[in-house]
């Protein structure tokens, strides 16, 4: 299927920029309510201690303190306890104030209500806390030793699945021509949105409702679940996501302090806000990424992967999150190792791993930069071991052209794509033989230089049967719009994604312009609001441009329809000759004879009198899109150059070759793009929180916990391929993950390419330079004097 | 409550006067004592720039000062730029060249890159990067950052 | 990240400053430029009871040049000394605005004090180190009047001066002009604190070096002098081979401690190569990079 029409495929300008362009956004923290109070939370300084104590009456007596709250003040508020239905998966609760005993560094323990956030943190620290500290588990080998100590009582493996098993597979991998034992490993990471969640709750007694502000990506799912929690009817609770800076995953997730925030508002009879700081952030919110995988493969000599069994751990912190849990990126990473490439036999075993630190809740990218890393970083080593070409290796081993739709060993379905023609794009990009060439000529002078690759699948658009599969108990895949014209003529289409920085407004509003002939400037947008949206899961997984876009072009094609129907009455024409264009419904071939949108509108809710006799008044159409989900795939190519005297790696360059299908809005894939490939470059160099065996977090600033800026993130050059997928309404697929899942394995590819020559593997995240150092001298003083 | 001080500031133009605590930074005092909310707190530290504001006309964190030095202070924030119908060049090259995604950084970089501009009305590119590398995006990758402040420096028309 | 509260004095002379100081007692703390101080009150790392806002003092906010010395007022701007051209005024110490780009952000500099940063006493400030390096005198002012103390002695441990509680710093004088000095500095990332940051000056005499000074930041307590480097270098013709030995000297006589940033042993290996990079620079020539 190809672009619909004018619209689609344009790079508008972004309706959303206006407002963050002069100030006149609003972000949570931007509201202002007459007499609102400040939140602030006493949080654990202790890993794992049990809860001996909890003073609270010098914070009750600090200055500006109207009220302290602790698990003792919440009553019989329930804990959350986000399940899969499955038996492999151990369920724990999330108690909204931890009560006896503490789990993590940033646990919430009180809420401190105060006049100002100045004193609501004055109050805060005066919250004392007697720990009994025990043992704490920090890292993942740890949480599994044998004497382990037990993060919960039932143990520290929340899920352990044997996702697929190949019986064949032992023998192929005793007789294969070359098999690579090998583990990777990557670092915990923050999301870092730079705004920090945020929730303003406040209590009307009028209309006796609740309205949560919150800065969230899933505002329909947090009403469904603070109200749950609340014991509050779901319509007496509205979720509001004003302008939202930034989730990346972060915000995809129920936090406590919504349901805290709330908590305290219904309390106080007064709006309260909690306003998450940096380090609060950093701390206490939401992280992931730190996974081992450990890999057994074998390759024929020719290079072509025959088999591959992955053990893959993820630490998942303290606690499941709802609703994707603890085993969003176990599952994730067994279901969809393989990537792009055409393997037959394929076992896993995915555990997700509790240890005492902040829980972990989808990243960008969930699981896939680090199985992309594994991958590729096979291929790389096999083609090294076997001495075949880089590019050649990933040719021999990437689904068909002819093969689609490929189905993998583990029954995953994988839609066409342009995975070869990507790679061979990218290939010519970098003009590889001319590199090599550069890259010899470098070495003859001490200089380092690498090129690494790295092709990859990007599913999106998952749908209700991809969260079934995973046995979730809330099942986050249709969504559903509603398109109305009102009596001016006018176009609204309410949806239930939740953009925060995709520019929705601006693209949702282009794919509907085509269905009705309209220019987009003239269709209006509406989300992040339950009062006014229909229910929707909101936006996360590169979901919203395929599922909500999907379920908008349904929309808004049956507005037409109806559209068509009235005017064609009202013009004594027949609806199949009847079309919209340019603001206008006119017949076909006798343009003359038309009605401006207004005219329709009008009639349709004004003048009722006119209406064919079968149809209602208004016109305001709904509809649902669930795709079975659609790959989106790229290759992604870097040079770089390692300083060979402080280990520092630099990007000379950058290419992305990305293909999602149908673009609605280029510049807006670009900046998808650029920005994934920022966060991924972060990965690969910069960014990982580390924590001390006592579990205490020692990067708990932006000093320390390096988020890159414009001096260490290179421009990047992107091509465009463009296979329409056949699974989504507007033939386009969702992108919003890719950049950050291949610029990790793409970076650490090129390292390990500029130092393979002397030995040296590069199998970790993130690249730090003392390492590389090391490495260079630890290699350098086994070749004796120096491979210079 | 501790001692609360008066202190006088003009913000874009318009003389406001205040009594505050001494501990409020100017970012408070501007955000939530005179309602200029355009400008963010992404980490109170000085590390991500999305408070950037002018004071007496040199870019300031205003995280990292507090309201009673603003005393007398000129200070220009994001909404004495261009407004929503009159966009001045910079913020259209920002708007053109897609350097915004979630626009919580925005403000801070448009105030960074004001700064440099009227200093150094023609930057090298060098020169662009190394000052916009004072504050942290998120979303962009930068390099539509660095376009639209080029574009701006140059004075070229707009696409889009 | 909100402050705990405090008191706030602002004084526009140094003897109000200094009155004001006395009364207030030993935990009152100087306010200058804040762009260190106030990060650490927003993290409630330190929490005085009382600020002296002395940012508004005129006479504490000058370059001076008087005859080889030049003297710089403690409430001059970073972004000040980056921008002094006046060759006049500048010369021989061309290091000064040449150092400043490393001194933070844009944004930073545009609002710290020079003597904020010497009196705040981070070792690898580059103000600190420089002060080292150049055999800079702090002028510091008290209740007793002014007191002059060599910048070898004035630093005594982490965030800790020689500097008494009711004194102020005012002043810091150069004494003589260094035209082959350098400063070069690793970090990961664009503006933060070196991980390990390298000075050097050395006077050229013909074909030999004299005088030789190094001093390395991030590897201890203080700006560090490296004596057994600067040995290397006297008498000895500059170049590479001169530039290298001095650096190895430099990382084999430094014991820096490891941080989440960097290795012990690989600060070492830094001060060796940033030694050797900051005397090519110095002196000029070969030996600056590659290997």
């Amino acid at each position: 299927m190809a672009a619909d029409g004018a619209w689609i495929g344009r790079s508008l300008r972004r309706v959303e920029d206006p407002r963050h362009l002069t100030g006149t956004a609003s972000f949570v923290d931007d509201i202002r309510r007459p007499g609102v109070l400040a939140l602030a939370f006493t949080r654990s300084a202790q890993a794992a201690a049990r809860v001996a104590g909890l003073e609270t009456e010098a914070a009750r007596g600090t200055d500006g303190v109207r009220a302290v709250l602790t698990a003792a003040d919440l009553g019989d508020v329930e804990p959350l306890v986000p399940r899969l239905d499955r038996p492999d998966f151990v369920a724990v609760e999330l108690p909204l104030l931890a009560r006896d005993r503490v789990r993590h560094v940033g646990e919430p323990l009180a809420m401190v209500v105060a006049d100002t956030p100045h004193a609501a943190e004055d109050g805060a620290e005066r919250v004392v806390v007697d720990y009994e500290p025990g043992r704490a588990v920090s890292s993942i080998e740890a949480a599994v030793a044998d004497d382990a100590p037990r993060v919960h009582d039932g143990g520290n493996v929340l899920l352990d699945t044997a996702f697929h098993d190949d019986p064949a597979l032992d023998e192929l991998l005793e007789d294969a021509a070359l098999v690579l034992e090998e583990s990777f490993a990557s670092a915990r990471l923050s999301a870092v949105p730079l705004e920090g969640r945020a929730c303003l709750a406040e209590w009307d007694d009028r209309d006796q409702r609740l309205t949560l502000w919150t800065s969230t990506q899933v505002p329909h799912l947090v009403r469904t679940t603070v109200a749950a929690l609340l014991r509050l009817p779901e319509h007496r609770l509205r979720v509001i996501a004003p302008d939202v800076g930034g989730g990346f995953g972060q915000k995809c997730v129920v936090a406590r302090e919504e349901a805290l925030t709330c908590i305290a508002a219904r309390r106080l009879g007064a709006p309260v806000k909690w306003v998450e700081d940096r380090q609060e952030s950093l701390v206490a919110g939401f992280q992931g990424h730190e996974q081992r995988f450990h890999i057994r493969a074998g390759f024929d000599d020719e290079g072509r992967l025959l088999g591959l069994a992955a053990d893959i751990l993820c630490d998942v912190g303290a606690y499941s999150t709802h609703p994707f849990t603890c085993g969003v990126e176990p599952l994730m990473a067994a279901t969809e190792l393989l990537g792009p490439y055409a393997v037959r036999h394929y076992r896993a075993r995915a555990r997700a791993v509790a240890t005492n630190k902040s829980p972990m809740a989808p990243y960008r990218g969930v699981s896939r930069p680090q199985m992309v890393l594994a991958m590729e970083r096979l291929l790389q080593k096999a083609a090294m071991r076997l001495d075949v070409d880089p590019v050649e290796i990933r040719r021999r081993n990437l689904i068909l052209p002819d093969a689609f739709p490929w189905t993998g060993p583990a029954g995953l379905v994988i839609d066409r794509g342009s995975y070869h023609e990507a790679l061979e794009t990218c290939a010519e990009a970098l003009d590889i033989d001319a590199f090599r060439e550069r890259q010899s000529a470098a070495r003859e002078d001490g200089r380092l230089l690498g090129l690494g690759l790295a092709c990859f699948a990007e599913r999106s658009g998952y749908g209700t049967e991809a969260f079934n599969q995973r046995k979730m108990t809330v099942t986050p895949g249709y969504e559903t719009a509603v398109a109305r014209m009102d009596p001016s003529g006018g176009v609204t289409v309410y949806v239930g994604t939740s953009g925060h920085g995709q520019g929705h407004l601006t693209t949702l509003a282009q794919v509907a312009a085509d269905q009705l002939g309209v220019d987009p400037a003239q269709v209006e947008v509406r989300q992040s609001d339950t009062d006014a949206t229909p229910y929707g899961w909101g936006t996360f997984a590169s979901r919203s441009m395929v599922v909500g876009g999907g379920a908008t072009k349904r929309a808004t094609l049956a507005l037409a329809a109806r559209i068509r129907r009235l005017a064609a009455h009202l013009l004594e024409a027949a609806p199949e000759d009847i079309e919209l264009r340019e603001g206008r419904a006119v017949v076909r071939g006798s343009p003359e004879r038309g009605l401006s949108f207004a005219d329709v509108g009008r009639v349709a809710y004004l003048e009722a009198q006119r209406l064919p006799p079968d149809q209602d008044p208004g016109l305001e159409c709904q509809a649902s899109f669930d795709p079975p989900g659609t790959f989106s795939n790229a290759t992604h190519g870097c040079v770089v150059e390692i300083d060979r005297e402080t280990g520092a790696v630099a990007i000379e360059r950058y290419v992305v070759v990305e293909d999602c299908g149908v673009m609605i809005n280029p510049a807006i894939v670009e900046g998808q793009v650029r920005g994934g490939v920022a966060q991924g470059i972060a990965a690969a160099l910069y960014e990982e929180l580390v924590y001390t065996e006592e579990g205490q977090l020692q990067t708990a600033s932006l000093m320390d916990y390096l988020v890159p800026t414009a001096a260490e993130i290179p421009a990047v050059e992107i091509l465009h391929l463009e296979t329409p997928s056949e699974f989504s309404e507007t033939g386009a697929k969702g992108m919003g993950e890719g950049g950050t899942m291949g610029a990790p394995a793409c970076v650490a590819s090129a390292v390990a390419d500029a130092v393979a020559h002397l030995g040296i593997e590069i199998d970790r995240l993130p690249i730090r330079p003392d390492d590389v150092l090391a490495a260079l001298h630890a290699a350098e003083r086994k070749e004796g004097s120096g491979a210079r | 409550m501790s001692e609360l001080h008066l202190v006088a500031m003009t913000v874009n133009g318009t003389r406001h006067e205040v009594a505050v605590e001494a501990r409020r930074t100017l970012a408070d005092v501007l955000r939530h004592d005179l309602g200029y909310t355009g400008t963010h707190l992404g980490c109170e530290h000085g590390i991500c720039g999305a408070c950037t504001v002018l004071v007496d006309g040199e870019p300031t964190r205003s995280c990292l000062v507090f309201g009673v030095q603003a005393d007398d202070a000129d200070v220009e924030t994001v909404e004495g730029l261009g407004s929503e119908d009159a966009l001045n060049p910079l913020q259209e090259a920002f708007t053109a060249h897609h350097a915004l995604q979630c626009g919580f950084c925005t403000p801070g970089f448009l105030m960074l890159a004001t700064a440099l501009l009227r200093e150094n009305p023609s930057p090298t590119d060098d020169e662009i990067r190394d000052a916009m590398a004072s504050n942290i995006c998120r979303c962009t990758g930068y390099q539509s950052i660095l376009a639209a402040v080029r574009a701006a420096a140059d004075g070229e028309p707009q696409p889009g | 990240m909100k402050p705990a509260p405090f008191e706030y004095h602002r004084v526009e002379r140094t003897e109000d400053a200094l009155e004001r100081l006395a009364e207030l007692g030993d935990e009152a703390k100087i306010l200058a430029g804040g762009q260190s101080l106030v990060p650490m009150m927003n993290f409630r790392l330190v929490r005085p009871p009382a600020l002296v806002d002395i940012s508004r003092i005129p006479d504490l906010r000058y370059v001076e040049r008087d005859g080889d010395c030049l003297r710089v007022g403690a409430l001059t701007l970073h972004r000040e000394v980056e921008q002094l051209d006046d060759p006049a005024l500048i010369r021989g110490y061309e290091l000064l605005p040449r150092s400043a780009r490393w001194v933070g952000h844009y944004p930073i500099r545009t609002r710290g004090t020079f003597g904020g940063s010497v009196a705040h006493a981070d070792p690898s400030a580059e103000w600190c180190m420089l002060a080292v390096l150049l055999d800079a005198t702090v002028v510091v002012s008290g209740p007793q009047g002014e007191r002059e103390i060599p910048a070898a002695d004035f630093f005594l441990g982490f965030f800790t001066t020689a500097m008494e509680p009711g004194e102020l710093l005012v002043e810091v004088r150069f004494p003589r002009p260094r035209p082959h000095a350098a400063l070069q500095e690793f970090a990961r990332r664009h503006g933060d604190f070196a991980i390990v940051a390298a000075a050097v000056a050395v006077d050229v005499d013909g074909d030999r070096m004299t005088d030789a000074r190094i001093v390395i930041g991030g590897v201890d307590e203080i700006p560090l002098r490296v004596t057994d480097a600067e040995a290397v270098l006297e008498g000895a013709e500059p170049g590479a081979e001169a530039f290298a030995e001095a650096g190895r000297a430099a990382g084999a006589a430094v014991e820096p401690s490891a941080d989440i940033h960097g290795s012990a042993e690989y600060r070492k290996e830094l001060t060796a190569v940033l030694v050797r990079r900051a005397l090519a620079e110095a002196v000029g020539g070969e030996g600056g990079d590659g290997g």
